[in-house]
């Protein structure tokens, strides 16, 4: 026993045990189930083991699902390029503007203050705000902006993608707000010795340096827009659809092995989408 | 396996005491104390209030859950031992029936049994009332013995719900948005309520709200709208989707807050609405109406089953639960929220005049009307939208159904959403 511990490959396997055992237990064990489960057969109640491609070749048939997905991209595509814009504009403040590391504490715990609340409160309370009769419109129209109340406010595209926005943006300043705090100042200093402007050093030394935290900030929200349903269900008052509310909707009615088989689709989407980011950036190298 | 357990052992003894003095707790009386009842089921019923007074009146203990009508039907298909009463619609129970997950009730313990209403029995309020479209609750309401997993025809003695509740539904306006009459179905796709319209997103509820409104445009006319062909589906879901691209729909609903938030923020002013929503939105003081239409009303009831797990004393507690449901005051706390009682004239008891005037006979109130919880609904002088009990019962055109086409239908609900 004693022997077997002393080898190193043994305590090494021993060691990442635990890890590994959670990891097949409560990621890999489920993941293969729901490939297992989208090539079943399900009737109105019952769910009979088979398999059989028809929950796929339904999928792959309908002009719905391409729809959906083109939908679903488009939700994270935009709400990726506001979520870069804003949270690096953020975290480029914290980071090279604010001075002490107190203020920069301070500012970054003031940026997560919105995340003690739930994040259904947030979304939610953007209704009465963005409603018909709501502050947004009773405010344009008093100040003579409008004359009648502007109905894509809510329950439209633009509700979702703000809603979405406002939930995720966090999730962007947080990675490259880190990245930013590594670089080392005497970088910007030789730079801006060697006679580059600011929009020079931004350009070819901070961007650069801070690709691994947009990589790490990209993968968050790309893929948590991809498998939100929520969001999309209460902004858009039912009207839109992204793949997560076709999964929740065939769960509703007891359509699992249909909703597995969505699932595997958006599953094999999200990775195809994350190796092709993971191709631009070696975030492992760069950690 | 049978359970060796407190319940197996009390089993003789309830029995014994069943036979001897039915509808009278005697020898059991100190044990059903301990009984615990789980009930599930949509919110409109499974309300607090009732849990507290069963405890009061038959010292049981009831625990409600309160879901939305896919989780009712999917739970009561797929985890029979997760409750004991299921308080659902007979169109679910249309579906969840055969899976034989419920008992059958013999209707011998059901003490007023024979003051249900018509609708429920043999499917005619009066003598001369015609059947409505869809599933009606009399259609699926029998089985043919205690292990029946089959409909039967007629009054068999054995109940797959026991029926305690049911209103017919119309469409819910704002009379101050609109400023004019509306007495069709069809409204709802008039482009005059552009970007101002909603419907519910529960396909089965849904698809009889559409066909209602596509044959009162006079578009098609259903053989059948409670059981349409993949054509009908196509046809009826067709209509709706080329308006939903219109932007004729502000949103869709899927919860009873939802749809009171829609109306009452004035998001919408003509949507698919439930009774108790129409009073929600009228306690905050904002004017709404349950519209009368020409077509007539989208009914729905509910009852409630027994899990087929639920053995001896337990069962016992059940029919004593159910028998206590029908006895009045249960019916006369739902009656003053709008909906019917299956047995109304036990709930009248329960009733002040002026109420039971003002809810089942349509009379105009002699005072103020107040709902259970105190919120004034009506002033003295008002009348219920729609009028008495039988006028707004007797002119139901459809009833909440599930099609042989289901599955089908769901699907092309999906593609309706993600239009």
């Amino acid at each position: 026993m004693l022997n077997f511990l002393k080898n190193r490959s043994a305590s090494g396997w021993l060691m990442v045990s635990p890890l590994a055992l959670v990891l097949v237990f409560f990621l890999v064990l489920p993941i293969i189930m729901i490939v297992v489960v989208s090539f079943w057969r399900a009737t109105e109640f019952s769910i009979i083991p088979a398999f059989e491609f028809d929950n796929y070749e339904f999928l792959f048939s309908s002009p719905v699902t391409y729809s959906v997905f083109l939908n679903t991209f488009k939700y994270a595509l935009i709400t990726w390029v506001f979520t870069l814009g804003i949270g690096f504009t953020v975290a480029y403040f914290l980071a090279f503007h604010v001075r002490t590391q107190t203020w920069q504490i301070a500012l970054f715990l003031l940026c997560t203050i919105p995340f003690w609340t739930s994040n259904i409160i947030r979304m939610i309370s953007w209704i009465p705000f963005l409603g018909r009769n709501g502050i947004a419109n009773s405010a344009l129209i008093s100040w003579g902006v409008v004359d009648e109340p502007l109905e894509w406010l809510l329950f439209s595209d633009f509700a979702v993608i703000l809603a979405l926005v406002h939930l995720y943006t966090l999730f962007m300043v947080v990675p490259i707000f880190n990245t930013m705090m590594r670089i080392d100042k005497s970088l910007i200093e030789a730079a801006r010795d060697a006679g580059a402007n600011g929009a020079q050093i931004l350009w070819n030394v901070i961007i650069p340096l801070t690709k691994p935290g947009i990589m790490i900030g990209t993968i968050f929200v790309v893929t948590l827009v991809m498998g939100d349903f929520i969001t999309v269900r209460f902004m858009s008052g039912s009207q839109s659809a992204n793949v997560g509310r076709l999964i929740s909707n065939d769960i509703a009615l007891l359509q699992y092995p249909s909703a597995a088989a969505t699932a595997v689709v958006l599953l094999l989407t999200v990775l195809i989408v994350i190796g092709i980011l993971l191709r631009f950036v070696n975030i492992r190298k760069e950690l | 396996m049978p359970q060796l357990s407190r319940r197996n052992v009390l089993k003789g003894g309830a029995a014994f005491a069943a036979t001897a003095t039915l509808g009278a707790p005697t020898i059991w009386a100190q044990n059903i104390k301990d009984v615990t009842l789980r009930q599930f089921g949509t919110g409109v019923s499974n309300l607090n209030e009732v849990a507290a007074k069963v405890k009061e009146d038959l010292g049981f203990t009831l625990e409600m859950t309160a879901l939305d009508s896919d989780s009712v039907t999917q739970r009561a298909a797929t985890q029979p031992n997760s409750f004991d009463i299921a308080d659902i619609e007979y169109w679910i129970c249309k579906k969840v029936w055969p899976t034989g997950n419920l008992q059958a009730m013999d209707t011998s313990k059901i003490k007023n049994y024979d003051k249900i209403v018509g609708i429920f029995r043999n499917g005619k309020l009066t003598p001369e009332s015609t059947i409505a479209q869809g599933t009606a609750p009399h259609s699926v309401g029998f089985t043919s013995g205690a292990d029946g997993t089959d409909f039967v025809d007629n009054e068999s003695g054995w109940m797959t719900l026991i029926p305690t509740i049911y209103n017919a539904d119309t469409l819910g306006i704002r009379p101050d948005l609109i400023n004019r009459p509306i007495s069709n179905w069809s409204e709802l796709l008039n482009p005059e309520f552009k970007g101002k319209a909603s419907i519910l997103d529960i396909s089965s509820i849904g698809i009889m709200d559409m066909a209602m409104v596509v044959e009162s445009m006079g578009e098609y006319k259903y053989p059948d709208k409670g059981n349409m062909t993949k054509e009908e589906i196509d046809l009826t879901i067709g209509i709706f989707t080329e308006a939903k691209k219109n932007g004729q729909f502000r949103a869709f609903w899927k919860s009873f807050d939802e749809s009171v938030n829609l109306m009452a923020s004035g998001e919408v002013v003509i949507q698919s609405m439930w009774s108790p929503a129409i009073t929600a939105v009228k306690s905050k003081g904002v004017p709404c109406v349950y519209q009368p239409l020409e077509e007539g009303y989208r009914s729905w009831g509910g009852g409630l089953g027994m899990s087929a797990s639920l053995t001896g004393l337990e069962r016992d507690a059940a029919y004593e639960y159910i028998n206590w449901y029908l006895d009045g005051w249960v019916g006369g706390f739902l009656m003053r929220q709008g909906y019917y009682s299956a047995v109304p004239e036990t709930s009248k008891n329960y009733m002040s005049e002026n109420e039971w005037g003002f809810w089942f006979e349509g009379k105009e109130a002699t005072d103020v009307i107040t709902s259970p919880f105190g919120d004034p609904l009506a002033k003295a002088g008002e009348v219920r939208d729609g009028g008495s009990f039988n006028d707004r019962m007797g002119a139901v055109a459809c009833w909440n159904a599930v099609m042989d086409e289901n599955q089908y239908m769901v699907r092309k609900w999906n593609e309706f959403i993600a239009a």
